[in-house]
C-alpha cells in the first residue's frame, strides 16, 4: 500500500483523531490526537490491510521556536507481511509532555519510551518501567532539550569544560613534541 | 648505582661469565616491568585496538604483558576508551582493588582530556586523570597498536626507574610522580 | 505476543527467596563485549530473572550531531559501532543525500558497496572471534583477528585509518581507491575463500563443543523478534528471511546475485545463538562472493571523480527523512530533521544493538550464568552503538 492508501484507512477508521499528514515528504507521515495514539497503534498492527508488526523506531524531537512551541514523538512503522512504512507523530506540549504509551502493542517501545523521557522529558502514561536508561539515576535534566545548559559539576565531577580544559585544547597543536622525543626524566630521579 | 664502580674495579673480568653484579632495586624492577598483567578495561574503540595489539600480529606477550580479567590480579589499569560519568565511580572502586604497586596507561584521546567529546559531551569526564593518578598517556584516535606498544614501552622504562630499596618517603607505582605537597593543576582548579 | 511482564517487582532484595542472590555481571567483565552490566536474580547456577543496565558509554552522540555540521557529524557517527564504521557513515550520508537529492556516480556507488562489504567480513570476523573466545576457545579468535588485520591493511591503503575512517562523505567518499587495489582485495578474497572460511567451518562450526552449548540456547521465536525489532542476523537467524539489501536496496545492491543467510536449526531448535552465529558466518561467505562482483564491475566501470557531487556546504533544504541500511548488526536507522541551516535540527539513530538488547529480560529467563554469555555474545552487541 502507498501513503495514500494507508492514510485513507487510517482517516476510514479514526475520522477527526487524525489530525494531519504530509504525505510527499521523504518519509510520510500522519499527525495523530495524542490521547488515541495507544488505540491508533494497536489498530495499525492488528488490521490485516496495514499489518504494522514492527516499530522500526520511536524518537522524540524538541521544536521550542516553531509556532506553537511542542514537542513530537514520531513512529516509524514497517510491516513485514507487506514491505511497507509509514510513520506516525503525535505533538505534545513542552511544559510536562505526556503521550499514553504503546509498549503492549510493540515490545521494543519500552525501550524507546525510556530513552525519549531520560533525553527529552516526555513521560509515556501507563509505561511499566519509568527509569532513565541511558544516564545515572540521579541525574538532573534533561539534556537533549533545546534550552540545555551543562552544569559545572555532577557528584564533583567536572561536566562543562574549563577555561584550562579549552585552552589546552585548543593549544595542543603548539606543543611541538615530536614522537620520538625522548621522555624527560622523572623530576624525582634527578635527585639521586 | 655509582656506589659500586670502585668495587666494580676490584672483581671486574676476574671471574668469567657466570657472574651478574646489579643492585636490588634494578632486578626487582627488571623482572617487575617485564611481567606486566594488565586488566582489560577497554570502554570503546580503543578497547578494539588494544584487543589487536594482544592478537597475533602486534604480540604484546612477547613482552610478558598479558591480560586478565579481575583487577585483584593486574599490576596495569589500561584505561581504553571514552569514560563517561556513570562509569567514573567504577573505575576508582577497581582501581582501589588493585594491588600495589600498580599503574595507570591512559590509552587514546578520549581518556586522555575527553577526546572528540570534550566540548558538548555533557556525560563524558574530560579525561580519566580526573578520578585516577595516570602514569602514561597514549595519544591517538584511536593509537595504531604500534603506539600502544610505545607507551607500554615507556612504562616499562618508568617502572625500571622506580625505587623500591633505594630512598625511604618515596613510593612504588603511579604515586611516585606525584609532589610531595600534592600540588597540581588540577587541584588549583584549571 | 505477550505483554512484557512487570519486573520491577523481582528486583526488590526484601523480596528474595533464602536461596536466591542478585548478582552484577558488568560493568568490567570480560565477556559483555563492552561496559554492559546485567544484573541477575539467581538461585544458585539458575538465573530467575536477568536485566540489563546500558549508558554507561553513553557520548552524547544527538547532542554532538546538533552543534556540528552534517560532514562534522561524520566522525562522530564511526565511533557509534567502532567494530563496523564503514557502515556508520555510509547509512549518513545516504540519509543526508536523500534529504539533499543527491545522486552519486555508479562508480562511487560501487566502491561503497566494496568498502561495506570488506567492513562487514571485518566486523563478523571479530563478532564470532570474541564470541568464540566468551565460550572457551581461544584459537579462532587469534587465527580470526589475523585474517582481519589484512583487511584493515586495505582500509589503512585507502584512507589512512585502521579502525574508525570518517570514508564516507555526503555526495561521495573522501579518499578515491588506490592503484593495485583491486588486485591486492582479489588476492585477500582468494585466500579468504580458499583457507579462512574452511578453517573458520571447521573449527567453529562443525565443532561438537559448539554445537552441544549453543544449540539449544537462547531460542527466540518469530514473534518476538519482529516485536523487539530484531534484525540483520539476529532476526535471520529466528528464520525471517529479510535483508534490507534485497528489500530496499541502496548503493546498487540490486545489481548483485547474493543469497540471504538465515538459520536453519540443523541442530535444534531454529532461533537459538548457534543460529544467529551460523548466519554470521554464512554471510562472511556471501560478502566474499557481493565483493567478487563488485570488483568485476569496478574493472569494466568509467571511474568518476570521487568528490564530484559532494557540495560545498551540506545545507539540505527543511524537512525529515527516516533512512535505513543493512549494517554489519542489523538495520541501522537515522532519523534526521534539518531546518535548512549548516547544522542537523536533530539526529536520532536506531541502533540494531539496542532493540536488541530490549529482548534480552525475555530470553534470559530459566538459563544457567554461562548461557548468559553465550546469550549476550550471540546478539553480537556494540555498546557504543547502544549508548551512542
Amino acid at each position: 500500500m502507498d501513503a495514500k492508501a494507508i492514510h485513507e484507512t487510517l482517516v476510514a477508521q479514526f475520522g477527526d483523531k487524525i489530525t494531519g499528514a504530509a504525505l510527499e515528504a521523504a518519509s510520510p507521515f500522519a499527525v495523530v490526537a495524542t490521547d488515541a495514539i495507544a488505540e491508533v497503534a494497536a489498530f495499525c498492527k492488528a488490521s490485516p490491510a496495514l499489518a504494522f508488526d514492527n516499530l522500526m523506531c520511536l524518537s522524540g524531537v524538541d521544536y521550542p521556536k516553531e509556532a506553537p512551541p511542542r514537542m513530537e514523538v514520531v513512529y516509524h512503522l514497517y510491516s513485514y507481511t507487506h514491505l511497507h512504512t509509514f510513520a506516525l507523530k503525535v505533538q505534545v506540549p513542552r511544559e510536562s509532555p505526556a503521550v499514553p504509551t504503546v509498549e503492549k502493542t510493540w515490545g521494543v517501545a519500552n525501550w524507546h519510551e525510556r530513552e525519549a523521557w531520560d533525553l527529552l522529558g516526555i513521560a509515556f502514561t501507563g509505561h511499566s518501567d519509568p527509569r532513565r536508561i541511558l544516564l545515572p539515576d540521579d541525574w538532573e535534566g534533561h539534556p537533549l532539550r533545546k534550552d540545555w545548559q551543562d552544569p559545572e559539576y555532577y557528584n564533583g565531577l567536572h561536566v562543562k569544560p574549563t577555561q584550562g580544559m579549552m585552552e589546552r585544547a585548543l593549544a595542543g597543536e603548539q606543543i611541538g613534541v615530536g614522537p620520538f622525543d625522548f621522555t624527560p626524566k622523572n623530576a624525582h630521579v634527578d635527585e639521586a | 648505582m655509582g656506589d659500586t664502580s670502585e668495587i666494580k674495579g676490584l672483581i671486574h673480568n676476574r671471574f668469567g661469565d657466570g657472574l651478574v653484579f646489579t643492585s636490588a632495586d634494578q632486578v626487582i624492577n627488571w623482572s617487575r616491568k617485564n611481567s606486566i598483567w594488565f586488566m582489560t578495561f577497554g570502554l570503546a574503540c580503543c578497547a578494539i585496538e588494544m584487543m589487536a595489539t594482544g592478537a597475533s600480529r602486534y604480540d604484546t606477550e612477547r613482552f610478558g604483558i598479558m591480560p586478565r580479567g579481575t583487577p585483584r590480579q593486574t599490576d596495569l589499569m589500561i584505561v581504553a576508551g571514552t569514560v563517561t560519568l556513570k562509569m567514573a565511580t567504577r573505575i576508582k572502586r577497581l582501581y582501589a582493588q588493585m594491588p600495589e604497586p600498580k599503574y595507570v596507561l591512559s590509552m587514546g584521546s578520549c581518556a586522555n582530556n575527553g577526546g572528540p567529546y570534550w566540548k558538548h559531551g555533557y556525560h563524558v569526564l574530560k579525561g580519566v586523570d580526573e578520578i585516577v593518578p595516570v602514569d602514561v598517556y597514549v595519544p591517538g584516535c584511536p593509537p595504531r597498536p604500534e603506539a600502544l606498544l610505545y607507551g607500554l614501552l615507556k612504562l616499562q622504562e618508568k617502572i625500571q626507574e622506580d625505587r623500591v630499596t633505594r630512598k625511604r618517603g618515596y613510593t612504588v607505582g603511579s604515586l611516585a610522580g606525584a609532589r610531595l605537597d600534592g600540588a597540581s593543576d588540577r587541584a588549583a582548579g584549571k | 505476543m505477550a505483554t512484557p511482564e512487570t519486573i520491577v517487582n523481582e528486583w526488590d532484595p526484601d523480596a528474595l527467596d533464602t536461596d536466591e542472590m542478585i548478582l552484577q555481571m558488568g560493568p568490567q567483565h570480560p565477556a559483555t563485549h563492552g561496559v554492559l552490566r546485567v544484573e541477575l536474580r539467581t538461585d544458585g547456577e539458575i538465573v530467575k530473572a536477568a536485566r540489563p543496565h546500558i549508558g554507561y558509554l553513553h557520548r552524547c552522540f544527538e547532542k554532538h550531531c546538533e552543534n556540528v555540521d552534517y560532514n562534522g557529524v561524520m566522525p562522530y557517527a564511526d565511533r557509534m559501532d567502532y567494530c563496523a564504521a564503514m557502515g556508520n557513515t555510509l547509512g549518513f550520508a545516504l540519509a543526508v543525500e536523500k534529504l539533499h537529492g543527491i545522486q552519486v556516480s555508479p562508480y562511487v556507488d560501487t566502491v561503497r558497496v566494496i568498502m561495506a562489504e570488506l567492513q562487514r567480513i571485518a566486523s563478523h570476523t571479530v563478532a564470532v572471534g570474541t564470541y568464540t573466545m566468551d565460550i572457551g576457545a581461544f584459537t579462532p579468535f587469534l587465527y580470526l583477528l589475523r585474517d582481519r588485520e589484512k583487511i584493515l591493511d586495505l582500509f589503512e591503503w585507502t584512507c589512512g585509518a585502521r579502525l574508525l575512517y570518517n570514508y564516507n562523505w555526503v555526495g561521495g567518499v573522501s579518499h578515491d581507491l588506490p592503484e593495485g587495489f583491486v588486485r591486492a582485495t582479489r588476492d585477500l578474497l582468494r585466500e579468504f575463500d580458499s583457507v579462512t572460511y574452511p578453517e573458520l567451518l571447521d573449527l567453529i562450526i562443525h565443532n561438537r563443543i559448539f554445537v552441544r552449548r549453543l544449540s539449544h540456547v537462547g531460542v527466540c521465536s518469530p514473534e518476538i523478534a519482529i516485536s523487539h525489532d530484531l534484525t540483520g542476523p539476529n532476526l535471520r537467524g529466528s528464520g525471517i528471511a529479510r535483508d534490507l539489501r534485497k528489500d530496499e536496496p541502496y548503493c546498487g545492491y540490486e545489481n548483485y546475485d547474493f543469497e540471504v543467510c538465515v538459520g536453519k536449526g540443523q541442530y535444534g531448535p531454529v532461533g537459538s545463538c548457534f543460529d544467529r552465529n551460523w548466519v554470521r558466518v554464512v554471510e562472511m561467505r556471501e560478502s566474499s562472493k557481493i565483493l567478487h562482483q563488485a570488483l568485476d564491475r569496478l574493472e569494466k566501470m568509467e571511474r568518476t571523480d570521487v568528490h564530484e557531487k559532494v557540495p560545498k556546504r551540506v545545507k539540505p533544504p527543511k524537512g525529515e527523512v527516516y533512512f535505513r541500511s543493512e549494517a554489519p548488526r542489523g538495520q541501522l536507522g537515522y532519523y534526521v530533521v534539518s531546518d535548512g541551516n549548516v547544522n542537523p535540527y536533530r539526529v536520532k539513530v536506531k541502533s540494531p544493538c539496542f532493540t536488541a538488547m530490549s529482548a534480552f529480560h525475555h530470553l534470559a529467563k530459566g538459563m544457567m550464568i554461562a548461557d548468559i554469555i553465550a546469550l549476550i555474545g550471540s546478539f553480537d552487541i556494540v555498546l557504543g552503538e547502544i549508548d551512542r
